[in-house]
């Protein structure tokens, strides 16, 4: 059953397409990646499901509801968490108040209670509390809980930032380029987590990853970009030996020198 | 250095986090609360009056600063515009109390309609980012300062308004024979939005608003409602600082348009820097330099012999302020915490653990 | 005829709000800083000439001393940011803003020190004589105004949409780190430019006092010129002469039809509308920031 489904998608920058007549379905409980050269419109399109883009045609809907009907803010209380290709922390803030703010969606008490800190505020304090915990112990983050971001190394801020998607409890986790510029063990540590946050929480994941290495491991299905428009769709070999996708990436030629190494991974 | 063994949750949620911080703040406020006594043993009659006036006079910046705190330390929008909120909260005041109110409620609901007023004018400034929302809270101030010459029959005008005699809890309120009651009547309130403000601080709300100032984006990835967290923070900062306005107001015995002058909120922007930005402590730290400055500044110029001169307070104020930015712009707050960190290491501290990062900026047109 | 009047003496007045307003947006051209002390800049620039020209003083020939002024606001400019600005290279817009608001205090109680407190008139050939046209008379100073403001407008307009240190001028503002990169020396074409916003607040300071007297709160017009800066859209240079006409304009004629005590709000109210619809200004230059 398909949680996120985008139809007839276009999205026009000015005179240039960002995204050309895109249609694609992510289904419940699945990890999905969108690959594709830069520029291709990845990111557009996550950027359209959080809804700071408006597609000038088409539709987008996740769990049968019309994400274009919803303000930005919106998004997040639907279940769909995510994380950005360039970092976006509360750099003035400490690793536990990021995640803190990754609860905000569970927020129940008014202003008035929490100004003058009496009634449910201290009980639901302790509530998000505990639902942060239990996301600091799954990513092992225990050691940098009090710290600012702003003096952490860049491996543990995207730690961090998909600790706070976590926190918000989500259906769905979008995340942009996960292991782009985390060394070998680190790509290996996003591995197990991007599988356990499938498995143990039965969250869907869709995800931009270049590391095809890393999108063979943990995908089920791929789709693949190339200006604006998909190229191909189906499991990570699939779409990894897929002539048309083997030409985006490494141009006209290279398709014949593939087909002699045939059996081989790319 | 102190270690906290955390058993709880409740050990990050409560306002204190170990003993030590509580008896001294405890002790703080004892101190503050018993100030009248020591400063009649100390100095005696007159003299006692005339200091217990000047930490008055600190407390009632602080109030009003703690506003602007909150939406600019805190929440990240810069307003020049705040003197038009203490001008409101003071008239709103005035008025109320006309009208045949207790103090205490006219007090409190001078404030609240302050807010609610913020509140409906922060919608339109929501829109704005950096420097147009400094023109356009400037330029709120502008009009304000008008607004009350044209609105004489709430306002008195130009010639202003008598801050009227009131009596509150049976006391009579009158800045000259009853020092102690005013400065009472401040320490209160400072303490009250203090605590206000540091209650929204450990709870989502307060959360929400640090999110909105680092970064809006991911903030509306979160789930939050950028433009609404907008709203409150402007309407409670505003609230803070009409209470402010209100007791400045009072205090100064009369008041007109030009008690609050636009360059009254320019001073309260640049007291919470020189203070240290985003801190409560900035807040009364700034106000005990913007209220002991001139004092100060009249000292050393009698000391030096020569006569006043005209504009040195608002001249040195600017270069104490420019001082700051360059070396140490998290104000005096932050180099009391580098101090600390620096005593607590000692003798391990590295001499470049403070340096800035080297920053680019790239262009905000592009937001 | 009186509408006229009204209109032509309006734009002579937009004219010295749009030459304070050409140096905000220069500065915000090229730094991306925004230099509210700019205001105070012509204040200073009107002083300078005052002492150079004024027979209490040193009493130069007038032409002879536009020169000599320029030249000190263009040091006095590249001065303030090699001791100041430059060590807020990279910090936020809004740290900047706040230093300079600083600096025009500071400004305000130097020139009161020096040249003292009562308002001063320059001595200037421009007062001499009237022109004549019809029933509207207008002063030389104002035809000097106006074609002093379109000459410069045009030629700093030009400069940064045609030569080479114009855009990179534009560069170092949209991304410091990338100009670097591309061999623009980053720094001194911040110095270049705070020396240029020296000789245009010089410019506008001569045109005023030429026009009126000056002490030391005549900087705040620089609240004003900032206004018709944000009107026009900051960061654009015709935009910024056309806010300041139009603020200029409005002044006039909302002081004739509009109640006493309305009349100087007009400007800020006509901010405060444009800013509630049009949130970067008539002609703006804004994106939305990529994530």
């Amino acid at each position: 059953m398909s949680l996120l489904a985008l139809e007839n998608v276009t999205l026009k920058f000015g005179g240039v397409t960002a995204v050309n007549n895109l249609s694609f379905s992510v289904n419940e409980g699945e990890v999905f990646a969108l690959v594709g050269p830069n520029g291709a419109g990845k990111s557009t399109v996550f950027n359209m499901i959080s809804r700071f883009y408006r597609p000038v045609r088409g539709s987008i809907t996740f769990d049968g509801q019309d994400l274009l009907t919803k303000k930005a803010n919106e998004v997040a209380s639907l279940g769909i968490a995510r994380t950005f290709q360039n970092i976006e922390l509360f750099e003035r803030a400490t690793v536990l108040q990021n995640l803190l703010v990754g609860r905000h969606r569970h927020r129940k008490t008014l202003l008035i209670e929490e100004m003058l800190f009496i009634g449910r505020a201290r009980a639901e304090e302790r509530a998000h509390r505990l639902a942060v915990e239990e996301v600091i112990d799954f990513l092992d983050l225990q050691a940098y809980r009090d710290k600012m971001i702003a003096g952490l190394p860049y491996g543990v801020r995207k730690v961090v930032e998909l600790a706070r998607a976590l926190a918000t409890k989500p259906r769905m986790l979008l995340l942009d380029e996960p292991a782009s510029g985390l060394s070998v063990e680190e790509t290996q540590d996003m591995r197990w987590w991007i599988e356990d946050i499938r498995r143990q929480m039965g969250i869907t994941v869709l995800m931009v990853e270049h590391d095809m290495g890393l999108v063979g491991k943990v995908c089920d299905r791929v789709l693949a970009l190339a200006d604006g428009a998909k190229l191909a769709e189906g499991t990570p070999a699939e779409v990894q030996s897929h002539p048309a996708v083997i030409e985006a990436y490494l141009g006209t030629s290279a398709i014949s020198k593939t087909a002699n190494a045939k059996g081989e991974r790319v | 250095m102190r270690f906290h063994f955390k058993t709880s949750y409740d050990h990050d949620i409560r306002l204190f986090p170990d003993w030590w911080k509580f008896s001294l703040y405890a002790t703080l406020v004892l101190v503050m609360l018993a100030l009248p006594w020591i400063f009649q043993g100390v100095f005696g009659g007159r003299t006692a009056g005339f200091y217990l006036g000047e930490m008055t006079n600190v407390l009632i910046w602080a109030v009003a600063g703690l506003g602007l705190m909150l939406l600019t330390g805190t929440t990240g929008q810069v307003s020049l515009g705040h003197s038009a909120f203490m001008a409101l909260g003071c008239f709103l005041c005035v008025n109320f109390l006309d009208a045949g109110m207790p103090f205490l409620l006219a007090f409190v609901l001078a404030g609240i309609v302050t807010g609610l007023v913020g509140a409906v004018i922060a919608v339109p400034a929501l829109k704005l980012h950096g420097v147009y929302l400094s023109i356009f809270t400037l330029a709120l101030a502008i009009l304000a300062d008008d607004l009350v010459v044209i609105l004489e029959h709430w306002t008195g005008g130009v010639n202003g308004r008598m801050a009227p005699d009131f009596t509150l809890f049976g006391a009579s309120m009158n800045r000259w024979a009853n020092p102690q009651g005013w400065y009472f009547l401040a320490l209160g309130t400072a303490i009250a939005v203090t605590l206000l403000y540091r209650n929204l601080l450990r709870s989502p709300l307060g959360r929400a608003f640090a999110a909105v100032r680092d970064s809006e984006i991911s903030a509306q990835a979160m789930g939050i409602d950028v433009a609404r967290t907008k709203t409150l923070a402007f309407g409670l900062s505003c609230a803070f600082a009409g209470l402010g306005g209100a007791l400045m107001g009072f205090f100064a015995g009369a008041f007109n348009n030009e008690t609050f002058n636009f360059l009254i909120s320019i001073q309260l922007l640049m007291m919470i820097i020189i203070g240290g930005l985003g801190f409560i402590h900035g807040a009364f730290l700034g106000a005990a330099v913007i209220a002991f400055l001139p004092q100060a500044l009249s000292m050393a110029t009698d000391f030096m012999g020569s006569a006043s001169i005209p504009g040195l307070e608002v001249g040195v104020f600017g270069a104490i302020l420019i001082a700051f930015i360059l070396f140490e712009p998290m104000g005096l707050y932050g180099r009391w915490l580098k101090l600390r960190v620096w005593l607590e290491l000692f003798p391990f501290a590295r001499r470049d653990m403070f340096r800035r990062q080297k920053s680019y900026l790239k262009t905000e047109r592009l937001r | 005829m009186e509408v006229l009047q009204l209109l032509l003496s309006g734009l002579a007045n937009g004219c010295v709000y749009g030459l304070v307003a050409l140096g905000f947006v220069l500065i915000y051209k090229a730094t991306e800083a925004v230099n509210f002390a700019q205001g105070d800049f012509m204040m200073l620039g009107a002083y300078v000439m005052i002492g150079l020209v004024n027979p209490q003083f040193m009493g130069m020939n007038f032409w002879l001393a536009v020169p000599v002024a320029l030249l000190i606001m263009a040091a006095l400019g590249y001065l303030l940011d090699l001791t100041v600005l430059r060590h807020m290279f990279g910090q936020s817009q809004t740290a900047v803003v706040i230093l300079t608001i600083a600096l025009g205090f500071v400004i305000r109680f130097a020139a009161g020190l020096i040249w003292g407190h009562e308002p001063q008139s320059l001595h200037s050939p421009l007062r001499l004589g009237d022109v004549r046209l019809g029933d509207v008379v207008l002063s030389l100073a104002d035809i000097a105004v106006i074609v002093v403001t379109l000459l410069m407008t045009l030629a700093l307009w030009q400069f940064f949409q045609r030569t080479k240190p114009g855009l990179a001028m534009q560069a170092a503002s949209q991304n410091q780190m990338a100009a670097y990169y591309m061999g623009i020396p980053v720094k001194r074409v911040q110095g270049a430019v705070w020396a240029l916003a020296g000789v245009v607040a010089c410019v506008a300071g001569i045109l005023y006092a030429s026009k009126g007297t000056v002490d030391i709160s005549s900087g705040f017009i620089g609240i004003k010129a900032f206004a018709a800066a944000v009107i026009g859209g900051f960061g654009s240079l015709p935009g910024a002469l056309m806010g300041g006409l139009i603020v200029g304009v409005i002044e006039p004629f909302a002081a004739r039809y509009l109640p006493a005590g309305y009349s100087q709000i007009a400007p800020y109210a006509l901010l405060i509308i444009v800013l509630v619809f049009r949130p970067h200004g008539l002609f703006a230059q804004v994106r939305t920031k990529k994530v």
